[in-house]
């Protein structure tokens, strides 16, 4: 199986309309859809996701419904989309792959597959479906703390050999330190860097997102995600225009106008913003306590109902080693929570 | 009180599932499981013979060879064996009661919609998540009307077979037409989550029901309370972890396209295994088989014309629940 073709030594993936649609609640109208794609692909970027935040089909209950449906936002990225390949994010449990034929009526032309960290054997059937499909594949190990580098690579190995192109460290709870990013890249590469590309997707909650990217790219990871003002969930995603400007610096090329991401960010994506992530008191104890990023606002959201301290909740998410698509137990949780403090 | 007759019964698919379903089995005083069967020699087909039962590894070529043929068959294989089997079941006059997700006959859930369907010729059992999400559908669409219901299934990882994983969009999109069908919400949608976490978790699943404005969340309440109460009768373990929870209409939830928002129930379910040979934690696993052998119980009785038997095990009296396993 071949792996596609990178033209410059890092290509950024922009994931402000998939992993930011957990800050904006999933509110996104196609409108902003539209002004972020267009500024996107001008700027030279040349992937840009589109998704509801937890991917195809995530519009639930326990995750939250989607202002507008998320395959009338994927036509309409791609209707503006000159240069740049529009990506979805399915995950098995949560979306199908009669999701994925969809999306790709729609005109997705890349799938990025995520599963928990150990759990690699759910995505086959969908790697299966979107090589069928004739579309670029991107697996998604989520949670990359949580498991060892040796076993992430072997995780990595069963992605591969069901059609990924390219497996990523994917530090959901933004909890990564560079040493144990390194790790789990050297890992990576070491398994699968003769025929695939690997990449990185980064959460700030504990600022390691730039970081780590730079890590990655001098180690050969060749993609690499960003969000426009960092829109993401938890403290958000490592911010793709400061991205864009330490590539720049350092010499690593991406094909990206820096002064063009840096207009998108400002004019085009803050101005829409519902909250800018930020590393505060609850974003930074998901990073310290390594709790999947998305829990934050149905946290926040039951801490209020509830009248418990949201840090006490994302600790105990931590505790119980939730993984990423539990949000329901975040209501049990708080509702244990003040269950205990009734009992003192 | 003579001893109700019993009704012979052979499991086919010696893993974990029918291994499990042969230890609940044995407490039935209906069902007496006479045969188990596999494909290969394997630990669980030495396991019943050690128990007393006839094993073979020579498949269902040698189970339709027997005098007398079972009357009622569990498979506890794979969709497509099912698949393959099913109509040499039928043609013998078994009747099967399918735990995979071959889905052939009705989709039964024992809490829910037994008597209708305790003349099928097969019986398709749904899936774990299910068995565990679909009464509480069905207690709260008998109140009010379900516009959405979905539901959540957390399992550990430990007890997600390599079948489950292969082919996991068979359990969300299986599971989401039952919540319909069994259930009675107008659309149903299904999530289904792996945990390793080490101690493995015990299964959890979560109900959230839509609810129009103005719904009796008293009524609603009451009726999933009454309705843990029977699945618990077959499924000891299956517990509320909380109150269910009540939120008012809002434009969040299904106002997108419509302008008129729902109301909303979630219910926090706990299923803990028997532990009769799967480990506790594994409530998916448990209440698939302890399902499968309530339906079982059911269907012997009908065959034995037994009316008592037959009726909804929630109206039983106390000293018929013995008689359920548990």
């Amino acid at each position: 199986m071949s792996r596609p073709e990178i033209r410059h030594d890092v290509r950024l993936t922009d994931t402000t309309l998939r992993d930011g649609s957990h800050a904006q609640a999933h509110q996104f109208t196609e409108e902003q859809v539209r002004d972020t794609v267009r500024a996107l692909d001008r700027a030279g970027i040349e992937v840009i996701e589109v998704t509801h935040g937890d991917g195809l089909g995530g519009s639930s209950f326990n995750y939250g419904f989607s202002h507008t449906n998320e395959l009338e936002l994927i036509a309409a990225a791609r209707e503006e989309a000159k240069q740049a390949k529009i990506a979805v994010l399915l995950v098995p449990g949560i979306g199908t792959v009669e999701d994925l034929r969809r999306a790709r009526d729609a005109g997705a032309d890349v799938v990025r597959v995520a599963t928990h960290c150990t759990e690699a054997d759910v995505s086959p059937q969908h790697f299966g479906v979107a090589r069928d499909l004739g579309m670029e594949t991107v697996g998604f190990l989520m949670m990359a703390h949580r498991t060892s580098p040796e076993d992430l690579a072997k995780q990595a190995r069963i992605m591969v050999d069901a059609g990924c192109q390219c497996p990523y460290v994917t530090d959901s709870a933004g909890a990564l330190l560079m040493h144990e990013a390194r790790a789990r890249f050297e890992a990576l590469l070491a398994e699968v860097g003769d025929e695939a590309w690997v990449g990185y997707h980064g959460h700030q909650n504990l600022s390691m997102g730039v970081a780590n990217s730079v890590i990655a790219a001098e180690l050969g990871v060749k993609e690499i995600d960003g969000s426009l003002c960092a829109l993401g969930a938890g403290s958000g995603n490592s911010p793709t225009e400061v991205l864009a400007a330490v590539f720049d610096r350092l010499g690593i090329s991406t094909g990206v106008d820096v002064t063009a991401l840096l207009d998108a960010a400002e004019d085009v994506v803050r101005p829409y913003l519902h909250r800018w992530p930020k590393m505060d008191r609850n974003a930074i104890t998901q990073g310290w306590a390594g709790v999947y990023s998305s829990f934050l606002l149905h946290a926040e959201h039951a801490g209020e109902r509830y009248k418990v301290p949201v840090p006490d909740i994302l600790r105990r998410c931590g505790e119980l080693g939730l993984v990423g698509g539990q949000e329901d137990m975040i209501i049990d949780i708080a509702l244990e929570l003040a269950r205990e403090r009734e009992q003192g | 009180m003579s001893a109700p007759a019993t009704v012979p019964a052979a499991i086919v698919g010696p893993g974990n599932i029918g291994t499990d379903l042969l230890a609940k089995l044995a407490r039935s005083a209906r069902v007496d499981v006479t045969a188990m069967v596999g494909v290969v020699e394997s630990e669980g087909l030495e396991r019943a013979r050690s128990a007393g039962v006839a094993a073979s590894a020579e498949g269902v070529d040698w189970l339709l060879r027997q005098d007398p043929l079972p009357r009622i068959v569990f498979e506890a294989t794979s969709a497509k064996a099912h698949a393959a089997n099913a109509p040499r079941y039928e043609e013998a006059g078994i009747t099967a009661i399918d735990l995979t997700p071959a889905h052939l006959g009705p989709m039964v859930c024992p809490a829910v919609n037994m008597p209708e369907h305790l003349d099928a010729p097969n019986i398709n059992m749904i899936t774990c998540g299910g068995q565990a999400t679909i009464p509480i559908v069905a207690a709260v669409s008998r109140i009010a009307p379900v516009a959405y219901a979905e539901i959540v299934a957390s399992t550990a990882s430990r007890s997600a077979g390599p079948g489950t994983r292969a082919n996991i969009d068979e359990f969300t999109q299986t599971t989401a037409r039952a919540v319909e069908e069994v259930g009675g919400a107008e659309r149903g949608k299904a999530i289904i989550i792996l945990n390793p976490v080490e101690p493995p978790m015990i299964m959890r699943d979560t109900v959230f029901c839509s609810l129009p404005e103005g719904a009796d969340t008293d009524a609603v309440a009451g009726s999933i309370h009454d309705m843990v109460a029977r699945v618990q009768q077959y499924v000891p373990g299956y517990t509320l972890r909380a109150e269910p929870q009540f939120d008012p209409p809002t434009e969040k939830w299904g106002s997108a396209h419509d302008g008129s928002g729902y109301g909303r129930v979630a219910v926090f379910l706990e299923v803990k295994g028997n532990g009769d040979y799967l480990p506790e934690y594994a409530g998916n696993l448990d209440i698939m088989t302890a399902a499968a052998a309530q339906v079982g119980e059911l269907v012997a009785a009908e065959m034995s014309g037994d009316i008592k038997g037959s009726t909804p095990i929630g109206e039983r009296s106390p000293t018929q629940e013995a008689e359920v396993p548990a």
